[in-house]
């Protein structure tokens, strides 16, 4: 448990070096991420801090997990609110080794295509991280970017913005 | 009900999409020269299927340096330079007089004989005699504005090329359709090269003309596919895992400078297209994509952002030298040059504004916006180098638009339905 608790940290650590990397981007499209805190319920507020309220790894509450994870402009890091709910899927993909899925992302539509589906991946491959520091199995998850070609809503504007820099998580066997 | 409705909106959806792209200027020229394209004479009995004069001037207005005189002011209409009087032509206002006329051939030939006049020297700038056949009139057409424009204004005329772009559909939920289309520089004649339900990105031009390189997702994963046009042949380039992205063809037609994240991360590569050896080109833990080659094959200019927001470098093939081209503003990405290496193309955003097409002059570091702010992106630039298509927005739908490098000239292609991108301008094709 303890060593559980160095990688953890090590991982948070990596997204923290990560988010200095690209620190520059300009802070209103930080404020937009702030108002997607409540988006697909069962949200954390803090690393870890509900972590007992997803104890159970069966498919019943499988379902109720967040599947989507949302980001900032030009951004990779995972938020926050969506770690909770990773570790349990980590925890589920642990404990079934058969199961596995399939991580989807995403970028809005500002900025150039090729450009967004190479963020698209850095975004997969950050819940990637994380799913593989809470235990699950790197063969198990597959990714792939689809950049700005698939977004969940149409329209301009920060709220349909917002909603497609996201990371899809998709079983593909449980 | 509901589901008729449903089906004519995707029937209306279809065909709007289908629908010709047409240019219409929004700017030109401060005072754009007068010429008049009198109607060609003929004398083959049947129908044309298509008026040569009224192509050759449409093709003149949309460059945005003439203005092509209606032919309600002609007071006459002369095929030869003994039946032109100049005077008739002065009152019009018109300075250059183009007259023609098509001679039938045998098995559907047509040959055509033009004369451009200077009307105000009453003098014979050019003539030439142009053979094609009725299925290839508007060809010819566009070679003789091609010539006219030359003749005119020095540079290379660009009506016979051709654009290749993406069309996407939203069909419903979880249900799109993506289309590869070519039509003609000005949207006519457009033609499906790809469909599919799964996105298409990234078309470009080989060098000679003849074949595209596109990433299409029709595997459920993006590939680098290579299509021949004339033969609608196709072959998968490549397909590692992770990105495949961004084909560049090398001036010289033998490599494809490309995007691969097999290695954990976007990278550049060059692929040997004989030997299909590959090279990696880039290594760095930040984002590296959108290659484009220098004219001369030395270098590749890309997007990266490892200095913490995308940028565009250059990095010369040969000493490994790299150097960062762009400063001004946080956002600087899909470089393009001119085919002399001197002007940089790009998607830029200004500090605090939203995303622009710019030009910059690598020679004193210059930077020009030439469009609105918005979420323009994907410049191209015409061959001749003086005007740039790219992809803008209009009441929430992608369009085409273009401007020219010194941002007098400016042009949009409305569509009615769905989303028009990535447009890429061909090289010359003849």
């Amino acid at each position: 448990m303890r060593a559980l608790n160095v990688m953890k940290a090590a991982a948070l650590g990596a997204a923290v070096i990560w988010a200095a990397g690209c620190s520059t981007t300009s802070t209103t499209t930080d404020a937009d991420g702030a108002g997607m805190s409540g988006q697909g319920g069962a949200g954390a507020d803090a690393y870890g801090a509900q972590g007992s309220g997803v104890s159970g790894t069966d498919m019943a509450d499988l379902n109720q997990l967040r599947t989507v994870f949302y980001f900032d402009f030009d951004q990779s890091v995972v938020k926050q609110d969506g770690f909770a709910d990773l570790e349990a899927h980590a925890r589920y993909l642990a404990a079934h080794p058969s199961a596995s899925i399939r991580l989807e992302g995403h970028a809005d539509e500002r900025g150039t295509r090729e450009y967004n589906i190479a963020l698209g991946e850095r975004r997969a491959q950050s819940v990637e991280r994380l799913l593989v520091v809470n235990g699950a199995t790197a063969s198990q998850i597959e990714t792939i970017s689809y950049g700005e070609e698939k977004p969940a809503v149409m329209g301009q504007g920060d709220a349909s913005w917002s909603q497609n820099r996201r990371v899809e998580l998709k079983y593909v066997s449980r | 009900m509901r589901q008729l409705l449903t089906m004519i909106c995707l029937l209306l959806l279809t065909v709007g999409a289908r629908a010709e792209l047409v240019v219409e200027v929004t700017q030109g020229v401060e005072a754009p020269t007068p010429v008049a394209v009198v109607p060609f004479g003929w004398n083959g009995g049947q129908a044309l299927p298509e008026d040569v004069a009224e192509i050759i001037g449409q093709d003149l207005s949309r460059s945005g340096f003439f203005k092509s005189l209606p032919r309600t002011s002609m007071l006459s209409f002369p095929t030869r330079q003994s039946e032109v009087f100049f005077r008739d032509w002065r009152v019009t206002g018109a300075d250059y007089l183009l007259v023609g006329r098509m001679l039938p051939g045998e098995g559907g030939r047509v040959s055509i004989e033009f004369e451009l006049h200077n009307v105000l020297k009453e003098q014979r700038v050019l003539g030439q005699r142009v053979e094609s056949d009725l299925t290839h009139l508007r060809d010819a057409a566009h070679y003789i504005a091609d010539q006219v424009f030359e003749a005119l204004t020095g540079l290379k005329g660009a009506f016979s090329t051709r654009i290749v772009y993406v069309t996407a559909e939203q069909l419903g939920n979880q249900n799109a359709r993506y289309r590869l289309q070519l039509a003609d520089w000005d949207g006519a004649r457009p033609r499906t090269i790809l469909e599919s339900r799964e996105p298409i990105m990234s078309p470009a031009w080989s060098r000679d003309g003849r074949k595209l390189a596109y990433v299409s997702f029709e595997s459920g994963r993006p590939a680098i596919y290579v299509q021949y046009l004339s033969t609608g042949k196709r072959e998968r380039i490549q397909s590692f895992p992770g990105l495949n992205g961004a084909p560049a063809w090398s001036p010289d037609g033998n490599s494809m400078a490309l995007v691969l994240s097999k290695d954990g991360n976007p990278e550049i590569y060059v692929l040997d297209l004989v030997s299909r050896q590959l090279q990696r080109i880039t290594r760095h833990y930040s984002i590296d994509t959108e290659p484009t080659w220098s004219p001369d094959g030395k270098s590749i200019i890309f997007t990266s952002d490892r200095g913490g927001q995308p940028q565009i470098y250059k990095l010369d093939l040969g000493n490994r030298n790299l150097e960062r081209l762009t400063y001004e503003g946080n956002y600087n990405a899909r470089g393009r040059l001119t085919q002399d290496g001197r002007f940089l193309a790009m998607v830029h955003r200004p500090q605090g504004a939203d995303f622009t097409i710019a030009v910059q002059d690598l020679k004193t570091g210059r930077l020009d916006i030439l469009t609105q702010a918005g979420l323009e992106e994907s410049p191209s630039i015409a061959p001749n180098g003086s005007i740039i298509i790219y992809a803008s927005q209009e009441g929430g739908r992608g369009v085409l638009a273009a401007v020219s490098l010194d941002g007098q000239v400016r042009f949009r292609m409305p569509n009615r339905g769905g989303d028009v991108r990535e447009p890429a301008w061909s090289p010359y094709l003849n």
